[in-house]
Order: structure tokens, then C-alpha cells, then sequence
């Protein structure tokens, strides 16, 4: 048998990707200055670190139990702002109830632009206008919030089943009241599991928002790495690590139960 | 009383839906339409409740113009008219009771609606109407739950709450089984006859046609090609409708089963 019979008769183009594949890695790696012998060069300064990482204190945990709720208030709050907003937006955003194609273009177009932030970046500018504190954690999440789901819900929205909206146009309703009665309904559970979905992501997110001065634990992870007390460091990350997994746990449960 | 004058429907592809129809449809007059499917049906249902617009001529129901109407008119002459289809257009999510209640949304203001603040009456009303069409037991059921012929059932009383005086069904039977069918066209018919409404049906099967209707309708091309009783709908009639006499092979195909 040749090798053109065989499903590896086009191998040569393969080979041709595999090699374009390898020089773009060497040549982006020699751009950068990546050097792969620097990472166990510096085996001897990752030991140390290492060694005192493993030691967590655990004596300092009533000291972060504090900023953890706080951070996890930050991002309930800021999910619900979030939500709150996105809904209304979302119907906006689609021609399903209003109908008018220059409304939707506009909106849309707004959304895209809030979605093109990215998270760090908006709690930066949240900071330098609102300046440090949790009220600014709470905004940045909002607005993230808003702009990612407002997205997924107007998704949910243009594959509604069109026919209660018909019927509810022949009874004489206006768009809000189609909007309430014949389009609500049919998203509501992908509404609540986008927002579960939300509080997911915020969560994790918000951890890190302290870093820029938006609040919550990371403000103190912040301090501690940068005063290298690795101990305390570890049982952060720890206890971030605890957090998220319990909420990602109970969340992942209740969407399942929703679907 | 619905007339149409000199009505047509060009749709933006330039298929002609409907085609100069001059026509009168009386109070309590049971109408059937038939044709092939592309021939008019739907356009002319529809465009009785402006759920498509004509293109020219006038549509008027009970004296009020359909075609001129403003927004909040429009909405005043369409609560006056129920309409049923064949996809039942229920919300599937929602209980059998707010589907059936949805049929008032047209006498409530936007906040009272929203916040599902209704009227006793109308709870009665709800009631009422379940139980004409036999499911009163079923007020709390989710609308998927049930099969097809109740949910069909579900949107006649949604017709029943909005107090229509005009019914239009858009082939409500399409896909539903021959013993529900029957069921669900005895429905229609008896609401003709012990209330008085006008019941205007879409409908592929001339039997059903000629065995409920006291009128029938035969659209081709968007024309009015046949207007009368059923029993001047013979073979020659019908081969102007659908191009062939398609009674006789219908019949023929029973037999057979």
C-alpha cells in the first residue's frame, strides 16, 4: 500500500504546519528573550521561596476571614447591580419585542465597546475616578457583570418561541406587557443560571481586584507578598482557593437544578 | 361583521399573498378557508387582526378600520378578536392559568399586568372558561405538561377570557390526531353556536370543512376562487381550487383504511 492511500496521504502539508509551528515558537521566544536555562538557574531562589510558602500560617487566618467576606459581598453585590441593569439592556439589544432595528444596532454597539474592557483595566479607571475601597470593587463588578451578561441574556432572547409573543400581540398587549407575559418567562431560568454563572466568575475575579486598590482580600494579599511574608501569602491563596471552590460548587448545584 | 374591500398583499419578496378580496363575513357565521398552502389562507387571517398589513384596499371590523387604526386603536379592535394556530402559541413555562389570563392583557394597564394584579371577575372569567373547555383541573399545571389537544384547548380559553366576538384559527388542528381533532372542532363549533361568535378556520381537510362549517371560502393565488355553503363545494369547485378533485381521491383512500 502507498502512503497516498492511507489517511495520511496529505502528510506533507502537516509536516509544513509542524515546521511553520516551530519557527514561529524559536522566533517569538528569541523576540522575548526567553531562556529556558534561567528557570533552573534560579532553582536555588525558587527552593527558598518554596520552603517558606509550605509553612502557612495558620495563626493569621481570623485576620483575613474579614477582606474574604467583604470580597465575597463585593461581587454578590456588584452581580446583582449587574444584572439588575443587563436585563432591561438585553431587551434592548434584540428586535424580538421592540422591533426597531436602529435601537438594537445602538445598543449593541455599546455593549460591545463596555465588553472590550478588560476587568483589571476597569478597576484601574473605577480607582482613579471613585478612588481606593470597596464601593469601587463593587462598581468594577457591575459594570463587567452588565456587559458579559447582558450579552448571553439578549442570546436567550432571539431564540425564544415567538409564538406567545404572537399571541399576546392578537389579545391586544403592548411591548411591555410581551415583554413580561411572553418573552420573561421563557428566559427566566437561563437568566438565573447566567447570573450563578456571574457570581462564578466574579468571585474569582474580585480576589485579584484588591491588587489595583478595589477592595477586598486581595488588597492584602498584595501587601503580604510584597512585605514577602510568604507564610501569610500561602494561607491567602489558601483560603481564596477554599472560597471559590465551595461557590463554584454550590453554584454548579443550583444551575443544575435549574436546568 | 368583518369586511374586506378591494384588499391586497404584496409582500416585500413580491409574492402577492392576497389579491383585490372583496368579501363580507357576518356575526356568528362559521367560516372555513381553504386552498393550498402559499394560496392566501394565512395572509387573510391575519390580516383581519393586522398581524401582517395589506398593501391596499381597507379591512373593517365591526365598523372600526383595521387598516387605518392607530396603535392604541388597533389594540382596543384586536382585544375583540381571539386568534388560535396550530403551534397553540402558549408559554410553556408558565402555568395554564397565567396563559388562560393572558388573555385579558389587552383591558389592563402595563404596572397592573406586570405585577399580575387582576381582577376577581377575571380570576371567575379564567375559571369559566377552563371549565367550558373541561380542564379546570388543571388551572396550576405548567402548560407542557399537558398533550397537545389540552394546550389547543388552553388557547380556546384564552379566546373564551378575552371575551372575542371573533374567533380566528389558524389550522388548529394541523397536528393533532384524527379523535382529538374531532374534539377540538366540536369545541369551536359549539362556541359558534351557544355564544354566538364568529369562528373563522384555516383548514387543510375539506371534510372537516364541509362537516362544521355554514360557510366556505376557497382561496387560489390570493384569490377568491369559491365563496358559499358547503353543499355547493362539489368536484368542480374543488378542481378550481386545488387543481384537481381532490374529494373523491380522499374519499377513495378511506376506503381503503
Amino acid at each position: 500500500m502507498r502512503l497516498k492511500d492511507t489517511v495520511h496521504f496529505n502528510w506533507y502539508k502537516h509536516l509544513f504546519i509542524a515546521v511553520i509551528i516551530a519557527i514561529c515558537l524559536v522566533a517569538s521566544a528569541g523576540v522575548t528573550g526567553a531562556d529556558f536555562t534561567e528557570v533552573f538557574g534560579n532553582a536555588e531562589q525558587m527552593s527558598i521561596f518554596m520552603a517558606r510558602f509550605l509553612q502557612p500560617d495558620f495563626a493569621y487566618i481570623p485576620n483575613i476571614i474579614g477582606p474574604m467576606i467583604s470580597t465575597l459581598q463585593m461581587s454578590v453585590v456588584g452581580t446583582a447591580i449587574g444584572v439588575a441593569f443587563a436585563v432591561p439592556v438585553a431587551f434592548l439589544a434584540t428586535t424580538t419585542v421592540t422591533g426597531n432595528q436602529v435601537l438594537t444596532t445602538v445598543v449593541r454597539f455599546f455593549l460591545d465597546i463596555v465588553r472590550t474592557i478588560p476587568n483589571l483595566l476597569l478597576a484601574a479607571l473605577m480607582v482613579a475616578i471613585m478612588g481606593i475601597g470597596e464601593l469601587t470593587g463593587v462598581l468594577t463588578i457591575a459594570v463587567f457583570t452588565f456587559g458579559m451578561v447582558s450579552q448571553l441574556i439578549y442570546e436567550a432572547i432571539e431564540t425564544v418561541d415567538e409564538g406567545p409573543i404572537e399571541a399576546a400581540e392578537s389579545v391586544g398587549a403592548n411591548k411591555v406587557q410581551i415583554a413580561f407575559w411572553s418573552v420573561a418567562p421563557q428566559i427566566m431560568s437561563q437568566v438565573a443560571g447566567y447570573t450563578l454563572y456571574a457570581l462564578e466568575v466574579n468571585v474569582r475575579a474580585s480576589t485579584v481586584l484588591g491588587y489595583v486598590g478595589a477592595g477586598g482580600i486581595g488588597v492584602i494579599l498584595n501587601s503580604s507578598l510584597a512585605l514577602l511574608q510568604y507564610s501569610r501569602v500561602s494561607v491567602i491563596i489558601l483560603m481564596i482557593l477554599v472560597v471559590v471552590a465551595i461557590v463554584d460548587g454550590v453554584s454548579e448545584a443550583a444551575r443544575r437544578r435549574l436546568s | 361583521m368583518i369586511t374586506f374591500e378591494h384588499v391586497s398583499k404584496i409582500y416585500s419578496n413580491g409574492v402577492r399573498g392576497l389579491q383585490d378580496v372583496n368579501l363580507t363575513i357576518g356575526n356568528g357565521e362559521f367560516v372555513s378557508i381553504i386552498g393550498l398552502s402559499g394560496a392566501g389562507k394565512s395572509t387573510f387571517l391575519r390580516s383581519i387582526n393586522r398581524l401582517n398589513d395589506i398593501t391596499e384596499g381597507e379591512v373593517c371590523v365591526n365598523g372600526r378600520s383595521v387598516t387605518k387604526a392607530g396603535k392604541k386603536e388597533l389594540r382596543a379592535i384586536r382585544r375583540r378578536i381571539g386568534m388560535i394556530s396550530q403551534n397553540f402559541n402558549l408559554v410553556k413555562r408558565s402555568t395554564v392559568q397565567k396563559n388562560v389570563l393572558s388573555g385579558r392583557l389587552g383591558y389592563y394597564s402595563t404596572w397592573k399586568s406586570i405585577l399580575g394584579i387582576f381582577s376577581k371577575e377575571d380570576y371567575e372569567l379564567a375559571n369559566d372558561a377552563l371549565e367550558r373547555v373541561g380542564l379546570l383541573d388543571k388551572l396550576h399545571s405548567r402548560s407542557d405538561e399537558l398533550s397537545g389537544g389540552q394546550q389547543q384547548r388552553v388557547s380556546i380559553a384564552r379566546t373564551l377570557v378575552q371575551q372575542a366576538d371573533i374567533i380566528l384559527a389558524d389550522e388548529p388542528v394541523a397536528s393533532l390526531d384524527p379523535i382529538t381533532t374531532q374534539k377540538i372542532m366540536q369545541d369551536l363549533k359549539q362556541i359558534n353556536q351557544t355564544m354566538g361568535k364568529t369562528v373563522i378556520v384555516n383548514i387543510h381537510s375539506v371534510q372537516l370543512a364541509k362537516q362544521f362549517s355554514s360557510r366556505i371560502i376557497g382561496f387560489k393565488s390570493g384569490c377568491v376562487v369559491f365563496d358559499g355553503t358547503p353543499e355547493k363545494l362539489g368536484g368542480k369547485e374543488l378542481t378550481e381550487i386545488y387543481g384537481r378533485n381532490i374529494l373523491e381521491e380522499k374519499e377513495g383512500a378511506q376506503d381503503e383504511a
